[in-house]
């Protein structure tokens, strides 16, 4: 990750004037490690260009001598075989694979190593949660004594739970700048910015730079909360995740901006702290980017029981920090009419409207590449497209920067495909295999495609859909635990078993879904999975009841010690 | 795992299913098939299932059904279940609202064939489902009655059911300024408070807000709903064994405010009270009552004053135990005195009672007691007492037993003072003026000693009143 927390400030107030389409709280696509709408839209563009895209590499080297001419000299002879820009989760995990396929690496890092994940995002936010998640067991009285447990009141310490995350987020960035060093990558501080086809420069703001060459580049420089214009962050009372999660203070009441991940995972731990929370949603429904099924559930059961209330199909377009005794005001507006509806006094205000690449001060304009709404444009392969839709040779960008899916894992996977391209092995990541986790009490996980998106394709590609259920009510292991409320949903081609996408809520839900993520990933087919075996009593059955009860037409593989090699998409 | 029953909806001229259910169904069963409205039932989901919980509406009334389109969520014994609709048509009514329960093959909602036949239909399930529905809603709320819960005892021991909080409802109306909405034109509510208000049917207009900047917290809304409650309340203060009005024969669903009542109730058995009674002789004390009583004072003001100082020299029994970890050791002695008012109950607080002289208290009450009649006491002056009394004397009744209000520490239950047949300790017998109190009390913060200490002060102070007019 390649910010400071000074720079991300001016960053996200820059934003909304840069001609920022999203206008808001669009939390639809804009999520904390999550960005699956437009990752769809890029799967689905692969099925139609994969063969073009094919052509192309093949064309490869042509294209460098051809724009050799446009952007300077490149250099005879390179310091290093790789260079990543930004030391997130992304980086880390590409720098990883390429000193084991050998390659010379340095990650070029201006802030912490870590990145966003480690450091601001899903590291603390998990250590956040593990302590609501006990809060949520320990004050259910009806939960203990269906358990036979006897628990006086609970309460905690804000101050011990905060250096609980805090600890945890250096812990794993100790972790990843020591395997990175061990394994000789360079660890080159200061801000990178790219000078022309493999050539890039490093140093701190305002003091001297470096120059390094590079055989191949990775832009992995991630994203920044983004804040929608009209809410003025002062980091106390009107915060981001940045800040929530140092969890310096738990408010009353809090409104949360957004109804995605982090919004989700943010009402978790606040209201297991005993605030009370306001969501605000510019959609007409809460937790848009689920599965339709499993989002309705999830408000049964995350959203309606607990203190929480909710706005939606309304922007919060002004919100102003409590100051001189006042509090937090936030205007409401109508999304459809744009008429202010309705005024909130709250004690704070979390801006969870998703994330914004971070991008700025790349250099990208020394290599003729225009950002989209400041996204890298990639290809399928990670290749940077410049402003005349030419691939920018040598150059890549994987994770948040490029917007195909803002997770932390897709940015490695994304890395790793990379990798494996530039040291001469083909290879495209298959993003409908990224599986995507929403940490709250209990977890809600996701593979693949939901129930609409499948019926969609579908119907323009004239296949037939058919979707299994499983409750958690019948395994022994998630009753055993007292926590029998969940779901698993398999949504599949019953013709010829193809798994298209795989939605779980219930206990340890983000830990079940490898199972089908992996099955996606490696093109395992229904009637061939369903004669895995499962250890009994765990709450894998859950899956493997999933699996069972799909009514599979095809037979099974005559070898099921084979998987089918044949790739599901693409 | 079948997640789809088809079985579960049958016309409604079908009255194979219809035996659970009684009242006015045949009347509406005749309509019904004029106007083509058909019932959906709740479906029987596993043989073992007698009753299901309607755990989401898919659709909302007025909605159009397809045949095989999922409506409604169904929790049975095993698993959730979505439920289809065997015929096209509208969903016109929703009789058992999502978390409801009803039993298998009763009707959960009604499905016009026609979008006209909705207002119809929708007419036909208020009048039918009105028995049905509220018998089902009493029988829910069954369970958590009482026997002590307030209604038809006067004060006493209904001073349990109102946890330092009864009033009645109107008490904020007058002064349901808001300060953090614009001068009460918006209602500014915390997320719990209005789930609350909603579930306790309390309407916020007329909560005072205590919270930051006078928002509105769960606590204001709990306060009125047992305010509400001791408005409404049925039952006549005075002792008539069956009020007018009462129905017999009927099961009477709990307004919000019994329900309040009867949460408190509940909640109050979580305490682990005792009770220690004492007998006093009061001979002392109507003297001094007859004397002043010329000046205004009263006798609820003599026996909340010398209970206040002997309070003051027992601070423990004016304790509370709130987070069962801890003493809390009120700053001052707030004496709440459960007063039945208008078929309720509500307890006036006499502030610092123990600082107060007992001419500038009897007028403070004659005040309290002329602003409850009026409705018009404020929350502090009902919800901050520390210590409760609670007088039955004025029935005759000798001795009786209140239930710890929750949130204080002890209350002390008052029987009349009688002249009674005594004999003293140089062997003579006479006759005194005795009263009888108990005292029930929190035993994880007051012990037996603390309460046998503090009445034995107390009787000191009762039958040597003179500490009490200086």
């Amino acid at each position: 990750m390649h910010s400071t927390s000074a720079l991300s400030f001016s960053q996200a107030t820059s934003l909304p004037t840069t001609n920022y389409a999203f206008h808001s709280h669009s939390a639809v696509n804009l999520r904390f490690c999550g960005l699956r709408r437009q990752a769809f839209g890029f799967s689905f563009s692969t099925h139609s260009t994969s063969t073009r895209l094919r052509l192309s590499t093949r064309a490869h080297s042509y294209k460098i001598s051809a724009s050799d001419g446009n952007n300077g000299t490149p250099p005879k002879s390179f310091d290093y075989d790789l260079i990543i820009i930004g030391a997130g989760v992304g980086g880390h995990g590409a720098a990883l694979h390429a000193v084991n396929k050998g390659l010379k690496t340095a990650i070029i890092e201006g802030d912490v190593v870590g990145g966003t994940c480690v450091n601001r995002g899903c590291v603390p936010s998990k250590a956040l949660l593990a302590v609501s998640g006990r809060m949520r067991e320990l004050q259910s009285e009806h939960h203990m004594k269906a358990l036979g447990l006897q628990v006086s009141a609970a309460g905690y310490d804000r101050q011990a739970v905060a250096d609980h995350a805090n600890n945890l987020a250096s812990k794993i960035r100790n972790n990843l700048t020591n395997s990175m060093k061990a394994l000789g990558v360079d660890i080159l501080t200061g801000f990178g910015t790219i000078l022309g086809p493999q050539k890039v420069k490093y140093g701190k703001v305002g003091s001297t730079y470096t120059l390094v060459t590079a055989k191949d580049i990775i832009i992995a420089t991630g994203s920044v909360p983004f804040v929608p214009k009209g809410i003025e962050v002062d980091g106390k009372t009107v915060i981001t995740s940045d800040h929530a999660l140092k969890l310096e203070f738990v408010p009353d009441w809090v409104a949360i901006v957004g109804s995605g991940y982090i919004g989700l995972e943010f009402s978790d731990v606040y209201t297991a702290l005993g605030s009370e929370v306001t969501f605000i949603e510019a959609l007409d429904q809460l937790m848009p980017g689920f599965d339709p099924e499993i989002g309705k559930l999830a408000q049964r059961v995350l959203i309606n029981p607990r203190k929480i209330d909710y706005h939606t199909g309304v922007f919060a377009t002004k919100i102003t920090p409590a100051r001189d005794g006042k509090p937090v005001i936030i205007e409401l507006t109508d999304a459809k009419t744009k008429e202010q509806k309705d005024t909130l006094e709250v004690d704070a205000a979390l801006i969870a409207t998703g994330r914004a690449p971070f991008t700025n001060g790349l250099g990208l304009e020394n290599i003729n590449v225009l950002t989209q709404r400041g996204f890298v444009p990639v290809d399928e392969r990670m290749r940077v497209i410049d402003a005349n839709g030419n691939q920018v040779p040598h150059l890549y960008c994987i994770g948040d920067a490029n917007g195909k899916m803002m997770l932390a894992h897709a940015a490695s996977a994304q890395g790793i495909s990379v990798v494996e391209q530039v040291t001469g092995r083909d290879h495209v990541l298959n993003h409908l295999s990224i599986p995507a986790a929403c940490f709250t009490h209990p977890e809600i996980s996701m593979v693949g495609l939901t129930e609409p998106q499948a019926r969609e394709k579908a119907e323009k590609e004239g296949f037939e859909v058919s979707v299994a259920k499983t409750s958690f009510k019948a395994n022994t292991k998630a009753l055993a635990e007292n926590e029998g409320e969940g779901l698993a949903k398999l949504i599949y081609r019953p013709d010829n078993g193809e798994i298209l996408g795989v939605h779980i809520f219930g206990l340890h839900a983000a830990d079940l879904i490898h199972e089908a993520s992996n099955a996606i990933a490696l093109g395992t087919r229904i009637q061939d999975i369903k004669f895995a075996v499962h250890a009994h009593p765990t709450l894998s059955e859950v899956i493997d009841e999933l699996f069972k009860s799909a009514k599979v037409k095809a037979p099974a593989s005559t070898s099921t010690s084979s998987p089918v090699t044949e790739p599901v998409s693409a | 795992m079948a997640n789809i029953l088809q079985t579960s909806f049958l016309p409604s001229t079908s009255s194979l299913r219809r035996t659970p259910i009684s009242g006015s169904k045949g009347k509406s069963q005749v309509l019904q098939v004029k106007a083509k409205i058909r019932e959906i039932f709740m479906p029987a989901l596993s043989s073992t299932m007698t009753e299901g919980k309607i755990v989401s509406w898919m659709k909302s009334e007025g909605d159009k059904l397809s045949k095989g389109e999922s409506v409604v969520v169904v929790e049975s014994d095993k698993a959730d279940m979505d439920v289809e609709s065997f015929h096209e048509g509208f969903l016109a009514a929703i009789m058992v609202e999502e978390g409801g329960v009803a039993p298998v093959g009763s009707a959960i909602a009604l499905l016009a064939e026609t979008e006209d036949e909705i207002a119809e239909a929708k007419a036909k399930s208020q009048s039918s489902s009105s028995s049905s529905s509220s018998s089902q809603k009493a029988v829910e709320e069954q369970p958590k009655q009482i026997e002590e819960a307030a209604p038809d005892v006067p004060a006493a021991s209904s001073v349990a059911a109102a946890p330092a909080v009864s009033a009645p409802k109107t008490v904020a109306l007058g002064s349901a300024v808001h300060p953090a909405s614009e001068g009460g034109k918006r209602i500014v509510a915390s997320p719990y408070a209005k789930k609350l208000a909603k579930e306790l049917k309390v309407d916020l207009g007329t909560v005072v807000g205590t919270g930051p900047m006078g928002r509105i917290v769960a606590k204001d809304v709990e306060a009125a709903a047992v305010a509400v409650a001791g408005t409404v309340a049925a039952s006549p203060a005075k002792p008539a064994p069956v009020a007018p009005g009462i129905e017999l024969g009927t099961v009477v669903p709990f307004t919000t405010m019994q329900g309040a009542v009867s949460r408190n109730m509940v909640e109050s058995l979580s305490v682990p009270t005792f009770r220690v009674g004492y007998t006093i002789t009061t001979n002392a004390l109507d003297a001094l009552y007859k004397k002043i009583k010329s000046k205004g004072v009263t006798m609820t003001a003599l026996l909340a004053k010398a209970t206040a100082l002997a309070l003051a020299q027992h601070p423990v029994v004016n304790s509370c135990c709130r987070d069962g970890n801890s003493f809390t050791y009120n700053s001052s002695i707030n004496i709440a005195v459960a007063v039945a008012i208008d078929g309720g109950l509500i307890t006036p607080v006499l502030q610092d009672a123990d600082k107060v002289d007992i001419y500038t208290l009897s007028r403070k009450w004659k005040e309290l007691v002329d602003k409850a009649r009026a409705k018009q006491l404020q929350p502090h002056e009902y919800n901050t007492g520390t210590f409760t009394l609670s007088n039955l004397g004025m029935f005759g009744v000798d001795r009786f037993d209140a239930i710890l209000p929750p949130g204080t520490g002890a209350i002390m239950a008052v029987g009349a003072s009688q002249p009674t047949v005594v004999a003293s300790k140089d062997g003579r017998i006479g006759m005194k003026n005795q009263m009888q109190v108990n005292v029930t009390a929190d035993h994880r913060v007051i012990y037996g000693a603390d309460l046998a200490a503090f009445l034995q002060t107390l009787a000191k102070i009762v039958e040597d009143p003179k500490d009490l007019t200086f």
